[in-house]
């Protein structure tokens, strides 16, 4: 310790605000704290893995002739429907894993460091868009094993699969909202399954819209999520950016505009 | 607003209320600068309360503090930056390596890349932690962990840190080891706020005490003002003869002016020693008469007598204890024995003997 020596405080510059600047760059540092939990809790990405596949295997075979009279009819119309629904439910895990993340000492330590108070939040939610990244690829992999061949090109698919990771990022500060306020990871995935599958089932991500009573038609057509499911498929399979994909960017900014503010107000009132 | 640099920390009635339990109940603290301050009391004191208020962790219910006189509450994020905080369980991340920690850590303070690798191999080293460098944290041992995490505390070199229990449920070697650290800490310039529930431990490393008990403050002063008000050591002495007793009962008698008391099987006299300058004038008196002394100790007041002066209760019968992570592994009294621990001055450790003052 003779290297140390101590200015005093006294004579230190100091200010009590953060830059947007720093706020970033925390941010940055903890995702990087985020890539090396998941590199070495590798068992953590078995949810994105399997998911996709076994997911994507059963509905395209339950429901294929059901629904669309042939398995290759209906992949173009499943693909990117099972796309946003796999990457979204994954992003409750995000939740949980905040959850179980805060009981441990290390959030005490950074929340006593001078950093931006949403840093330790955005850092480990930016670091699951590698877990969304994860199951898109896989999604789209299964979907051309089975002859899934997407019309929109290798160009349109990358900008869809993007669209789906930047939506379910911000889906996932609602579960990282529960995840702040709930008392245990258990009851964190308990509400968030409860809101999503309303919003993913009840959407056109399985089945055509005209098929549904009219109640149910009007509520998946103000679904959010029907909005990312159409706007995947007119990218996938006609390389169309469409005014769907622009809804669904303003629905989730709105959602980290509200959600974020409240999560972190949550976190910092949390003792 | 005034930057006193005199005071690295000031709280006055300082209050947190969780549900109706009144965790910390108008604390009072002042912290001179570069002064060890040690705040001793049971578990459920409210200790780590306080500390976490004052670390801008929790938010206070009542009450006002500073930190180098800025304000906890208006200037969180400046006082974030004057201090370090090592918790009672190691606040370092589990599934990262000791050098990812630092440099996670070293980043978040701002330093560049490459700045942060090598201060992270600085602290290692510094730390005796470079072996272990790329080990998981699950192997570490306690005594590593907490090392591990004051050196994290240390990176931004703060000139107030906060020791949170800093060595319960460590083991007596590594218990010295981290008193050690602390020393050599403070020969830095740091001013160190640390909570103990092992009055040993306030005695050996802090300048100033706070008692604290049930969320209040029972007592604030040097350790041998506490002591003297709690009551004197007392001095154990075995005689090489035991038919010399009643001898060495009149020169205590004569001499301290205290009445003996004698355990003859033993060969022992114990006496109340309220001013240890005058065991020199006995034990002259003691070679005079010819009585051969075998064994000289004090016996200190353990925490439980301090506790039982000060609270009229006794440590650790506070059943409302409220800080879950205050809970350790040993129990509330596992650093103040029941029984009394006697140093014998010729043995190996002979410190205690100089703290009866």
């Amino acid at each position: 310790m003779s290297t140390l020596t101590i200015t005093p405080g006294a004579q230190r510059t100091l200010k009590n605000h953060v830059t947007i600047a720093q706020t970033v760059r925390n941010s940055f540092s903890m995702a990087a704290r985020g890539l090396i939990k998941i590199r070495r809790t590798p068992e953590q990405l078995i949810d994105v893995t399997v998911q996709p596949i076994i997911f994507t295997l059963m509905f395209t075979y339950i429901f294929g002739g059901a629904i669309a009279g042939s398995v290759a009819d209906y992949l173009p119309l499943l693909i990117p429907g099972i796309l946003v629904q796999t990457v979204i439910t994954t992003s409750v895990v995000t939740g949980v894993q905040l959850r179980e993340d805060m009981d441990k000492g290390v959030f005490d330590r950074f929340k006593s460091l001078p950093i931006a108070r949403i840093a330790p939040l955005a850092g480990a939610l930016l670091a699951d868009t590698v877990r969304y990244a994860i199951a898109t690829t896989l999604t789209f992999v299964m979907g051309f094993i089975m002859g899934y061949r997407p019309g929109g090109g290798l160009g349109a698919v990358v900008v869809a699969a993007l669209l789906v990771i930047a939506c379910s990022w911000a889906i996932s500060w609602i579960f990282a909202f529960f995840g702040v306020i709930a008392r245990s990871a258990a009851s964190v995935q308990g509400i968030s399954f409860l809101v999503l599958f309303p919003l993913t089932f009840l959407s056109n991500a399985f089945v055509p819209v005209d098929t549904l009573p009219p109640v149910l038609q009007w509520f998946v057509n103000v679904n959010p999520v029907s909005h990312l499911v159409t706007a995947v498929r007119d990218l996938a399979n006609s390389a169309m950016f469409t005014s769907d994909a622009w809804i669904s960017l303003l629905g989730a900014a709105i959602i980290v505009a509200i959600f974020a503010p409240l999560t972190v107000r949550a976190y910092m009132k949390k003792a | 607003m005034t930057y006193s640099s005199d005071w690295a920390v000031e709280a006055h009635g300082l209050v947190k209320v969780f549900g109706d339990n009144r965790a910390v109940d108008g604390v009072d603290l002042s912290v001179r600068t570069g002064t060890v301050y040690g705040v001793l009391g049971p578990n459920g004191a409210g200790k780590t309360t306080t500390i976490r208020m004052l670390a801008t962790l929790l938010k206070p219910d009542g009450g006002e503090a500073t930190v180098f006189g800025h304000d906890i509450r208006r200037e969180p994020q400046i006082v974030r930056q004057l201090i370090g905080v090592t918790g009672q369980y190691a606040s370092v991340d589990e599934t990262l390596s000791a050098t990812e920690n630092l440099v996670l850590f070293s980043r978040l303070n701002g330093l560049s890349r490459a700045d942060a690798r090598r201060k992270s191999t600085e602290l290692l080293e510094e730390f005796g932690l470079t072996e272990a460098a790329k080990r998981p944290l699950k192997k570490f041992s306690g005594g590593m962990r907490r090392r591990l995490d004051l050196a994290a505390s240390l990176i931004s070199q703060p000139p107030l840190i906060f020791l949170d229990e800093p060595t319960t449920g460590l083991d007596p070697r590594t218990r010295a080891q981290m008193w050690d650290t602390i020393r050599r800490l403070v020969a830095t310039g740091s001013t160190v706020l640390l909570t103990t529930q092992y009055l040993d431990e306030a005695d050996q490393l802090a300048d100033r005490i706070a008692v604290i008990d049930r969320g209040v403050v029972v007592a604030e002063g040097t350790a041998g003002e506490l002591k003297a008000s709690v009551g004197s050591a007392s001095l154990l002495l075995r005689l090489a003869d035991p038919a010399a007793l009643e001898r060495a009962r009149h020169a205590v008698l004569d001499v301290l002016g205290v009445e003996a008391v004698l355990t003859p099987e033993a060969g022992r006299i114990t006496a109340p020693m309220s001013d240890p300058d005058s065991i020199t004038d006995l034990l002259i008196r003691l070679r005079s008469d010819g009585i051969a002394v075998e064994e000289l100790a004090v016996q200190q007041p353990t925490l439980d007598e301090v506790f039982l002066a000060l609270t009229g209760h006794a440590a650790g019968d506070d059943e409302s204890a409220e800080e879950s992570p205050d809970e350790s592994p040993e129990g509330p009294t596992a650093g103040a024995t029941t029984s009394p621990r006697p140093t014998t001055a010729s043995g190996p450790t002979t410190p205690e003997l100089e703290n009866a003052r």
